[in-house]
C-alpha cells in the first residue's frame, strides 16, 4: 500500500523524474523542498563559519585569520544565514508545502509565480557568491552595510547589495502569492478562524514580506547608485546623511525579523496540539497576536538606534513601542504553556523541539527586554549580548522552529519516518551545545565585551573559550540530526498517512500526497484542532 | 564589574529589576512546562480534556505583563533622562574619533590619547568623528554614544571613583576595530590639574604618534598591522605605487615627509591604500615625527 503511495505521490510520478521535472516544477511540495535543499546548503556553509569565527576567538590575539578575513567572514555569516536561510526561511520551504494541503487546496493561488520567486532566489545566490570572488573579495561590512562604511570600504559591497536586493523580490513575491492563497483557495467551510495556526503565521509573515520588503530594496539600491554613480544619499562628504541610511534599513531589518520568527509560532501551535492531543489554548489569542505583532512590529525599529543621537524624544517612543511588542508574545508563551494543562502528552521529537522553542525563545524575549529600556540598551548595544540575544531569538526560535517543522512534516513528505532514537540524541547535544554556546555571550555583553571584535582583551577569555566549546557541541548536534534525515528519507520505515494522529487537513491524505494533494474534495466542519474523532478511533482500538 | 560614573547604580537599578523578573518569568514557565509534560504525560494521562481556553486567566497574562513592562520602560526612561541631562558646569572635551584610534582635545588644546579626567567632575564629550561611525563606550560607566560623521553628538559624565577603565569602540569600523581601545583615566583634580600643565609645557615626544592616530596601523616593535611598522624604517630601499605605477625608492626625510602630507601620493607595495591627511599638523609636528622614526633603529 505504501509503495503504491509513493509512486502516484508528488515524489514518484513516472514521467516527472530527472533533474528537469524538479526546477521546473510548479507543484508548490516540489518548489518548497527545492529551497529546503538550497537553504540546508547554504545553512551549512554559513554554520561552517560561525564555527571559524569562534575558533578565532578562542583566545586573545590573531590565531587563524587575519582581522579583514574576520570581518568578511561575519559578514559573509550574516549575509548567508539572514538573505539566504532565515529570511526564505520556514515560509519558503515548509510554507510552500504545507500551506495548500492545510488549506485543502491543489496548489498555490500563482504556481508559475511560484517557480519564479525560487528562480529569483537561486540568481540572487549566484550574485551573492560572485561577489566572493570580484573586485576586493567579499564586503565587509557586517551585514547591516551601514554607510558610510559601505560607501568607503574596498571590498565587493555593491554587488552584495545588489544580490541582496535581488533576493528581496523573491520575498516579495512568495508573500503575495501567500496571502492570495489563504484569501481564495480555503477549502469549504474553513472560514478566517478555522484556519491552522501555521496558516495565521504564514498570512501575517506574508503582509510584513509585502510591505516591508521594498523599503531595503530601495535602500540597498540607493547604496549600490552611491558606490557607483557617486551620488550623496548617506555619505556626509558628499552631503549625505548615515543616520538615514539606520532608519531605512531598520524599517525593514526590525519587522523581518517576524518574518522569521511568526512562522515559527505558527509551526509551534501546530505541534502542541498534535502532541497533547487536544485543542490549542486561546486559539483567537494566538492568531491575534500574530497580526499584533506583524503590526506594532513595524513600529519599533529605532531600538537599534538609541545610541546614534536621534531625538530624546524619538528614543523614549521608541523603548515604549517595543515594550508593547512583548505583551503579545507572552500571550503566545502563556498559552503554549497552558495547551499542556490536562492534555495526553507524548514526547517524540517534534515536541521536544517545541518544547526546546519555548524554552530558548523565551531566553531571546527576555533578554530583549533588556535591549528595549533605554537606559540599559545603552550599556549593552553593540555588545555581544546582543549577539546572544539574536541566536536565542532567531536560532533558538526560527531555527529550532525550523527543525521542529522538518521533523513534525518528516513523515508527510517523505512517507517515510526518520530514527527517533537519533533525533532525541541530535536534540539533547544541540539543547547543550546550543547554551553553552551563547550563555556566555550574554555574560560577556553585560561586561561589556564588544561585538564584531577580531580581537579582545584577556579578561573576557574564559566566557571566549566556553562559548567556542559550545560551537563544537551544537555542530555535532546538528550534523547527527540532518544525518538521520537525509539517510531517513530513503530508507526510514514506512509512515502511515498520520503517525501523529494530528488534525489538520494534511494529515488526511496520503504521505507522501499525491501530485494533486487530494483525491477528494476536501471540507471542513469545525475548527483546525478537534480531536473526537481521533479519540473515539483510539478508544474503538482499545476495545478490540 | 566596576560601576563608576554618578549614574551607574541607576542603570544597574533597571538592570536587576529586568533581569530579576525575567529569571522569575523563565523558572516558572519551564518549571509548569515540565511539571505539565510529566504530570499529563500519555501514560498518566490518556484520556485529554479539551480546553478552549480561558478569559479571565487570558486577561491576566495579558493586563499583569503589559503593567511589567511599562515598569521597565519607566525605568530605563529614569535612568536615560539623567544620562542626558548635560549639567551646565560640565568641562568639556572634544572626542576625536578616527580609524583606528582615539585622541581627546581638551579646553585648553592640550591633546592626548587616552582620557584623563578629574574625579567628582562632570564631563561633558563632543562626540566627533569624520571618517566613519565610531561608538564611544566605558562600560564602567555604562556610557555609550556614537561618533557619527556629520553629527554634533553629545555625551556627559562624572567618574565617581579614582581607576583606569577600558574605552572600547563600539561601533564595527573596519579592520583595526578590535583595537580601537583606549583607556579612561580618572584622577584627583589637583593631579589632573599638574597634569594638564605638564602636557601644555613639554616639548614633543613620541606620543604625537599615538596622539595623531599613527601607531594604530604602524608599529612601533616591527609587527605588520594596516601599514608598514616603523621600526628600522628609515634609510631602508622600498617599493612603491606612484599613480599606480611601480617604482623604488629609499625611505629619507623627503619621503617621510611626503608621507604624512599627502599620504595618497606612494603606496607602499603590499598595503591598503588608507591613510589619512591630518590637516592639522605644523611644520614642527612633522618634523618631529621624522626625527622619532629616525630613530626607531
Amino acid at each position: 500500500m505504501v509503495e503504491s503511495n509513493l509512486i502516484n505521490s508528488y515524489l514518484g510520478n513516472a514521467n516527472s523524474s530527472g533533474l528537469k521535472s524538479w526546477i521546473f516544477s510548479t507543484d508548490h511540495k516540489r518548489i518548497g523542498l527545492l529551497y529546503l535543499y538550497c537553504m540546508m546548503a547554504f545553512f551549512i556553509v554559513a554554520m561552517l563559519l560561525g564555527v571559524l569565527m569562534r575558533l578565532e576567538l578562542l583566545q586573545p590575539g590573531e590565531q587563524f585569520i587575519s582581522a579583514k578575513t574576520y570581518n568578511q567572514t561575519f559578514t559573509l555569516h550574516g549575509v548567508i544565514m539572514i538573505f539566504l536561510f532565515i529570511v526564505p526561511g520556514i515560509p519558503a520551504a515548509i510554507g510552500n508545502f504545507v500551506l495548500p494541503l492545510q488549506l485543502g487546496a491543489e496548489d498555490v493561488a500563482f504556481p508559475r509565480l511560484n517557480l519564479l520567486s525560487w528562480w529569483i532566489y537561486i540568481f540572487g545566490a549566484i550574485l551573492a557568491l560572485t561577489s566572493l570572488f570580484g573586485g576586493g573579495g567579499f564586503a565587509d561590512t557586517g551585514w547591516t552595510f551601514y554607510a558610510p562604511y559601505s560607501i568607503n570600504t574596498d571590498t565587493n559591497v555593491s554587488l552584495a547589495v545588489l544580490a541582496a536586493f535581488v533576493l528581496g523580490f523573491s520575498s516579495i513575491l512568495t508573500g503575495i502569492n501567500f496571502i492570495t492563497t489563504i484569501h481564495r483557495l480555503r477549502a469549504k467551510g474553513m472560514g478566517f478562524f478555522r484556519m491552522p495556526l501555521f496558516v495565521w503565521g504564514l498570512y501575517a509573515t506574508g503582509w510584513i514580506q509585502i510591505i516591508a520588503t521594498p523599503v531595503v530594496g530601495i535602500t540597498l539600491l540607493l547604496i549600490f547608485l552611491e558606490r557607483t554613480l557617486g551620488l550623496g544619499f548617506f555619505d556626509p562628504t558628499m552631503g549625505g546623511d548615515p543616520v538615514l541610511y539606520q532608519h531605512l534599513f531598520w524599517i525593514y531589518s526590525h519587522p523581518v525579523v517576524y518574518v522569521m520568527i511568526l512562522p515559527a509560532m505558527g509551526v509551534i501551535s501546530e505541534i502542541l496540539p498534535a502532541f497533547a492531543r487536544r485543542t490549542i489554548f486561546g486559539y483567537k489569542a494566538i492568531a491575534m497576536s500574530s497580526m499584533a505583532i506583524a503590526i506594532v512590529g513595524y513600529l519599533v525599529w529605532g531600538h537599534h538606534m538609541f545610541t546614534v543621537g536621534m531625538s530624546d524624544t524619538a528614543r523614549w517612543i521608541f523603548s515604549l513601542l517595543t515594550f508593547l511588542v512583548a505583551v503579545p508574545t507572552g500571550i503566545k508563551v502563556f498559552n503554549w504553556v497552558a495547551t499542556l494543562y490536562k492534555g495526553s502528552i507524548q514526547l517524540a521529537a517534534p515536541m521536544l523541539l517545541a518544547l526546546l522553542f519555548i524554552f530558548e525563545f523565551s531566553i531571546g524575549g527576555l533578554t530583549g527586554l533588556v535591549n528595549g529600556a533605554l537606559s540599559t540598551d545603552i550599556h549593552i548595544h553593540d555588545t555581544s549580548f546582543i549577539v546572544g540575544h539574536f541566536h536565542y531569538t532567531i536560532f533558538g526560535g526560527a531555527g529550532i522552529g525550523l527543525m521542529a517543522a522538518m521533523h513534525y512534516w518528516f513523515p508527510k513528505i517523505f512517507g517515510r519516518m526518520y530514527s527517533e532514537k537519533s533525533a532525541k540524541t541530535a536534540i539533547g547535544l544541540i539543547f547543550v551545545g546550543f547554551n553553552t554556546l551563547y550563555f556566555p555571550m550574554l555574560i560577556m555583553g553585560i561586561l561589556g565585551m564588544p561585538r564584531r571584535y577580531h580581537d579582545y582583551l584577556p579578561e573576557y577569555q574564559p566566557y571566549h573559550m566556553v562559548s567556542t566549546i559550545g560551537s563544537w557541541i551544537l555542530v555535532l548536534g546538528i550534523t547527527i540530526m540532518i544525518w538521520n534525515l537525509v539517510r531517513s528519507a530513503r530508507k526510514g520505515e514506512p509512515a502511515p498517512d498520520n503517525p501523529w494522529g494530528a488534525t489538520t487537513l494534511e494529515w488526511k491524505t496520503p504521505s507522501p500526497p499525491p501530485q494533486l494533494n487530494f483525491d477528494y474534495t476536501p471540507e471542513v466542519q469545525t475548527g483546525p484542532y478537534d480531536f473526537s474523532e481521533i479519540l473515539s478511533k483510539d478508544a474503538n482500538k482499545k476495545k478490540q | 564589574m566596576d560601576s563608576a560614573s554618578s549614574y551607574s547604580v541607576l542603570v544597574d537599578k533597571t538592570f536587576w529589576l529586568i533581569l530579576g523578573s525575567s529569571i522569575i518569568m523563565l523558572f516558572a514557565i519551564t518549571a509548569t512546562m515540565i511539571w505539565f509534560v510529566f504530570k499529563y504525560s500519555r501514560k498518566r494521562n490518556p484520556n485529554p480534556a479539551q480546553i478552549e481556553g480561558n478569559a479571565i486567566l487570558e486577561s491576566i497574562w495579558t493586563i499583569i505583563p503589559t503593567i511589567m513592562v511599562l515598569i521597565m520602560f519607566f525605568s530605563g526612561w529614569a535612568g536615560f533622562k539623567v544620562m542626558r541631562n548635560i549639567p551646565e558646569d560640565a568641562m568639556e572635551v572634544t572626542v576625536y574619533a578616527r580609524k583606528w584610534s582615539w585622541m581627546f582635545e581638551y579646553e585648553n588644546g592640550v591633546q592626548s590619547s587616552v582620557l584623563v579626567v578629574p574625579v567628582d567632575k562632570n564631563v561633558k564629550l563632543n562626540l566627533v568623528s569624520n571618517d566613519v561611525i565610531h561608538s564611544f563606550y566605558v562600560p564602567a560607566f555604562r556610557l555609550k554614544e556614537d561618533c557619527v560623521p556629520g553629527y554634533d553628538n553629545v555625551a556627559w559624565f562624572k567618574a565617581i571613583e579614582e581607576g583606569e577603565y577600558n574605552l572600547f569602540c563600539a561601533e564595527y569600523c573596519g579592520d583595526q576595530h578590535s583595537n580601537m581601545i583606549t583607556k579612561v583615566k580618572v584622577i584627583n583634580s589637583e593631579e589632573y590639574d599638574t597634569w594638564l600643565v605638564e602636557q601644555d609645557t613639554k616639548p614633543i615626544g613620541i606620543d604625537i604618534l599615538s596622539i595623531n592616530g599613527c601607531t594604530a596601523c604602524h608599529s612601533l616593535d616591527g609587527s605588520k598591522l594596516v601599514g608598514p611598522s616603523f621600526k628600522g624604517l628609515f634609510g631602508i630601499t622600498e617599493t612603491v605605487l606612484t599613480d599606480g605605477e611601480e617604482r623604488t625608492i629609499t625611505v629619507d626625510e623627503e619621503y617621510i615627509r611626503r608621507s604624512i602630507k599627502e599620504p595618497m601620493a606612494d603606496i607602499t607595495a603590499g598595503y591598503p591604500p588608507v591613510m589619512i591627511t591630518l590637516p592639522n599638523l605644523t611644520d614642527e609636528d612633522v618634523d618631529a615625527m621624522i626625527q622619532i622614526i629616525k630613530d626607531l633603529k
